[in-house]
């Protein structure tokens, strides 16, 4: 029940966001229609939470939910990102209730850069749900954090085939906005389907804000805090939609430089940390998945 | 979150109404009180000045720069408009003035001076901030702000808004002409904001580097190259100047020297201390290591009787007019100097020498009858073994002026063994040369490739025996 208030909330705003005008008979009205909203849509309760981690113990991750990306990949995955990433405590710890990945300047394996990428691939994967995660950023020029999912299928089909969701993803040099996307066959990289949320007043490398998805049959819902963003549907996306096939993992990483960012300047002060109080997954039980 | 604020401030804002009218009559502080009662509006200049605002231009300054333009603004009836002179002016130099409130604001819930700005050109303004106020300037800011033909927004931040309970200094800028040309900006919608984007500080003194210095007892070292440095919204940083008094200093050896919050260091002792400093509890990059070396020995003081001086540079008699004690000819110079005090004793240490002059031109000096040199050295730590040192006198003739074809000069060699290190000694020699009546100038050579880089002057004077 609890639950179910919140999911209308969140699309009370949501109305709010696309209108953008407040008025006393404005708020008359909305309550009206709102409720009318209400008995005509199916209300979808992601309750049964299916993963969480609330990085309680210190250490290295939990192994039995999480492991690593190490190395540089192929052109710096696929994006000249500039770091090599590892499994040490240099750069991914657990520590006073948070996961700690930090990104450092040094000469590491040929990069200049070493930072982590930690992930759920083979150990927690789902289908639908709802997938937070409670996130402070890190900032400057160069810095590419980021929060999101992979087809299961990722070692047999080549990207963008197995789909890609961006729950957050956002450029150092933009510290009051992220972007969540969409990837997939036809509309990838510079193509995908994104729209971007911006902080008024606020900054995403001050403050913990909340990262998450709502993924249903033929929709993901992008939110942040409690502001739903952006929904995408597969009249959206300018290719096949292939959400509704398989299960997805989870990745966290912080990547230094590549494409989508830039490399670092002058400015960028090393060592960098993103630090993420937790992650959660919920179902919702309609859609049986698993 | 976004359409969350919207609505509670709305709501707020009627409640705050219904508030206001419902209690008003009882006299209670509204929210705009803040400490001490003082105002807390940001607004400076929107389409107009706020209450209590006057304008004082700075000395030597253009002092009509500043107008009030209804014909160009960037939102409602006017903006600031200010008239940059050309260089040769007579009506002034530059543009520059303060704007100062009668009684001060609180403006602790504000992070930062915004405004939209444009100009003729894409003038750099040399100074812009505020924390002026023609008194101590405690929490002076400011920066340098390069202006596009185009409105644009600007951003000052303000170093740590807890010091601001009482700020009388709104706003103050300095800009001369460019190239030599004069040129108009204009500044419009001007105030102090909570804009909630401005992060990441980077304090800074010492320019963000660790240096050292000596020093001893009885000086007084100003510590320089304050700075606040922020991350903006746009994901720039951007630096300001910030005064001493949004530090707090440390020094690591009270023994040797403290730390008064105006950033200046008093040297007691003898020993190393190293002074470092936090701006609003982040730890500032830089530090300024101070080795001192106790005492400082004065040069002898002149006992000659004062008719029978003619004195460059001492404290002992009355000096003639001095051009200058370092002339810096570009580009082979290299000698720093500066001037300081122990004691009321004044003496000039130049650093990073290899030669200097002090020219007295204005006028020359007759050395007909006191025609001796009196000259005080110091030399810290060591004398150079290759140490090979030159004084030159140079009679500038009867134009009296540094060339021009009857310049004379003559040229004194002193041995290496003359020198003690850290003790004063006296070069005495007798003005041998012809003309000696229009002597402006004494040069200070290191020749043979001679390395000594550190010494003291004092008691510069001509003498009759």
């Amino acid at each position: 029940m609890k639950t179910k208030i919140f999911k209308q909330n969140l699309l009370h705003r949501n109305v709010n966001l696309i209108f953008g005008v407040l008025s006393l008979t404005f708020l008359v009205f909305f309550t009206v229609t709102s409720c009318s909203t209400s008995e005509t849509q199916t209300v979808t309760n992601f309750n049964t939470i299916t993963m969480q981690d609330e990085f309680d113990v210190e250490g290295a991750p939990n192994s039995e939910i999480w492991t690593y990306d190490i190395g540089r990949g192929n052109n710096g995955w696929g994006n000249n990102e500039l770091q090599y990433y590892t499994d040490s405590s240099e750069n991914v710890s657990v520590q006073n209730g948070y996961l700690i990945i930090t990104a450092q300047k040094e000469d590491f394996q040929g990069a200049s850069y070493t930072s982590a990428r930690i992930l759920t691939k083979d150990l927690f994967e789902q289908k639908y749900g709802r997938f937070e995660a409670r996130i402070r950023l890190p900032w400057g020029q160069g810095m590419w954090p980021a929060f999101w999912l992979l087809g299961a299928n990722s070692d047999e089909v080549t990207w963008p085939a197995c789909g890609e969701i961006d729950i957050m993803e956002n450029r150092g040099q933009e510290p009051t906005l992220i972007n969540g996307s969409l990837h997939g066959p036809g509309y990838s990289a510079g193509e995908a389907i994104t729209k971007a949320y911006t902080l008024q007043n606020s900054r995403f490398d001050t403050d913990f804000h909340i990262f998450g998805i709502e993924w249903g049959p033929g929709y993901i819902n992008y939110y942040v805090d409690d502001v739903l963003y952006n929904q995408i549907t597969p009249e959206d996306v300018t290719g096949e939609w292939i959400f509704d096939d398989q299960p997805f993992y989870i990745i966290m990483n912080v990547a230094v430089g590549g494409n989508y960012v830039g490399s670092p300047n002058n400015e960028t002060v090393f060592p960098q940390t993103m630090l993420v109080d937790y992650v959660r997954v919920y179902k919702a039980e309609i859609f049986n998945n698993n | 979150m976004k359409n969350r604020k919207l609505i509670y401030s709305k709501i707020t804002l009627l409640f705050g109404l219904l508030f206001i009218a419902n209690t008003s009559c009882e006299r209670e502080l509204s929210p705009q009180s803040g400490l001490a009662g003082n105002s807390t509006s940001g607004d400076v200049f929107i389409d107009g000045f706020t209450g209590g605002l006057d304008y004082f231009p700075f000395g030597g300054s253009y002092l009509d720069a500043f107008s009030v333009d209804t014909d160009n603004k960037y939102s409602g009836s006017s903006s600031m408009r200010f008239d940059v002179p050309n260089v040769g002016d007579p009506a002034g130099a530059y543009a520059g003035a303060i704007f100062r409130l009668e009684s001060g604001r609180d403006l602790t819930g504000y992070d930062a001076l915004t405004f939209w700005a444009k100009g003729t050109k894409a003038g750099l303004i040399n100074e812009i901030g505020f924390g002026t106020d023609f008194g101590e300037n405690k929490y002076q800011v400011s920066m340098s702000l390069q202006l596009t033909t185009n409105w644009r927004k600007y951003v000052i931040p303000i170093p740590d808004a807890t010091k601001l309970i009482q700020e009388r200094g709104l706003f103050w800028y300095a800009e001369g002409p460019e190239n030599g040309i004069g040129y108009s900006f204009w500044i419009d919608e001007l105030k102090f904001e909570k804009l909630g984007t401005i992060a990441q500080p980077q304090p800074a003194i010492s320019d963000g580097a660790d240096k050292s210095e000596t020093a001893f007892t009885g000086v007084d070292i100003a510590i320089t190259g304050l700075t606040q440095t922020f991350n903006l919204e746009s994901g720039e940083n951007v630096t300001v100047n910030a005064a001493p008094s949004y530090f707090n200093f440390k020094s690591s050896n009270e023994e040797v020297g403290f730390i008064n919050e105006s950033g200046v260091v008093t040297i007691i002792g003898e020993g190393t201390t190293t002074i470092t400093a936090s701006l609003g509890g982040v730890l500032a990059k830089g530090s300024l290591e101070l080795s001192s070396r106790g005492g400082f020995d004065l040069a002898p003081i002149p006992t000659r009787d004062p008719s029978k001086v003619i004195s460059i540079y001492s404290d002992t008699y009355t000096n003639v007019p001095v051009d200058f004690f370092n002339g810096f000819w570009e580009p082979f110079q290299t000698t720093q100097s500066s001037e300081f005090a122990i004691g009321g004793n004044n003496m000039i240490n130049y650093t990073n020498f290899n030669f200097v002059g002090n020219q007295f031109a204005n006028p020359t000096v007759d050395a007909t009858q006191k025609s001796n040199v009196h000259v005080n050295m110091y030399i810290p730590n060591s004398v150079p073994a290759n140490m090979d040192f030159l004084i030159t006198l140079v009679d500038f003739g009867p134009d009296q002026a540094d060339g021009g074809g009857d310049d004379t000069r003559q040229q004194v060699f002193f041995d290496k063994s003359l020198w003690v290190p850290d003790t004063w000694i006296t070069l005495e020699f007798p003005v041998t040369m012809d003309n000696k009546n229009n002597i402006g100038l004494i040069i200070y050579e290191n020749i043979n490739f001679s390395s000594l880089s550190n010494w003291y002057l004092d008691n510069v004077y001509f003498y009759e025996d």
